[in-house]
């Protein structure tokens, strides 16, 4: 591997790093907020690996040029909205009706 | 066209801001350390000239999602004792483990891969022009159906955040 310039490979480890920095935290926090927080960092992986493949595999075709790795990363970017004002709700209601955010102490389902 | 440099910082900075962020005790200081981390992904954005997501990337999650969370940590205004003290115990130490191996089959994997050098850039690659004109023709579907998502999400943050009485 070649460190004094930036290549396709470097990109994508940094992807996978943040990736698997997301799964740890989602294992080893506790705190519902934080694991909240690590989603929308693998969701950012995520969206780095498509904007780093994008741009790898630049060519024009025809009149336009290939984008499809951006549209993708702006879709999940929506989705992650979405899913953060749901979730975020979710834990409203739930700290109303338990008055935790530990997830070790959020064991049943009803009341 | 890609400076190392500013790779390696932008990267540095971003990893080290999702680590404190994974081990800070405080929601707020590691929603501060998430827009951090949001930020050292948009300059890395900007390096493969991606300058319409890297735009999007502070406006949507340094702005807005953000915003929500930071909204929602003051809500839920959590006390002392409600701050959740995780110690260092098996359950991080195999968190860590399993995160490191999960890493470890990524990269093995990545270096196998022949070392692409990035084609020359198309003109206009990236900007908004570019990416609006595909977004708006060949994935003019999944945009209208995301903005119905949206709907469906605002309803339904609305519903889960009314309280019972109502």
């Amino acid at each position: 591997m070649n460190f004094s310039e930036v290549s396709l490979n470097h990109y994508l480890i940094l992807s996978a790093l943040l990736f698997c920095l997301g799964i740890v935290g989602i294992v080893v926090r506790k705190n519902l907020l934080i694991v909240f927080m690590c989603i929308e960092v693998l969701m950012n992986s995520v969206n780095l690996a498509f904007v780093t493949l994008a741009r790898y595999y630049a060519e024009k075709r025809g009149a336009e040029i290939v984008l499809d790795g951006h549209v993708v990363a702006i879709l999940v970017m929506a989705i992650a909205a979405v899913e953060a004002a749901i979730g975020l709700g979710i834990v409203i209601s739930l700290f109303r009706n338990r008055q935790t955010v530990n997830t070790s102490e959020l064991k049943t389902m009803w009341g | 066209m890609m400076d190392a440099n500013v790779f390696y910082i932008a990267s540095t900075v971003t990893v080290l801001a999702v680590i404190f962020m994974i081990f800070q005790k405080n929601p707020v200081s590691s929603a501060i350390f998430l827009v951090l981390s949001f930020f050292g992904l948009a300059v890395i954005y900007l390096t493969l000239d991606a300058h319409f997501v890297a735009a999007l990337q502070i406006l949507v999650y340094a702005g807005a999602i953000m915003v929500l969370f930071m909204f929602v940590i003051m809500l839920l205004n959590l006390k002392d004792e409600e701050l959740v003290y995780d110690k260092i115990d098996l359950k991080t130490v195999i968190g860590i483990l399993l995160g490191g191996c999960i890493f470890a089959i990524f990269t093995l994997y990545y270096l196998d891969l022949p070392v692409l050098e990035a084609p020359e850039l198309v003109k206009g690659f990236g900007t908004a022009k570019e990416v609006g004109k595909v977004l708006m023709t060949k994935y003019v579907l999944p945009f209208e159906l995301i903005g119905i998502l949206l709907l469906v999400g605002l309803v339904g943050a609305i519903l889960l955040g009314r309280r019972e009485e109502d």
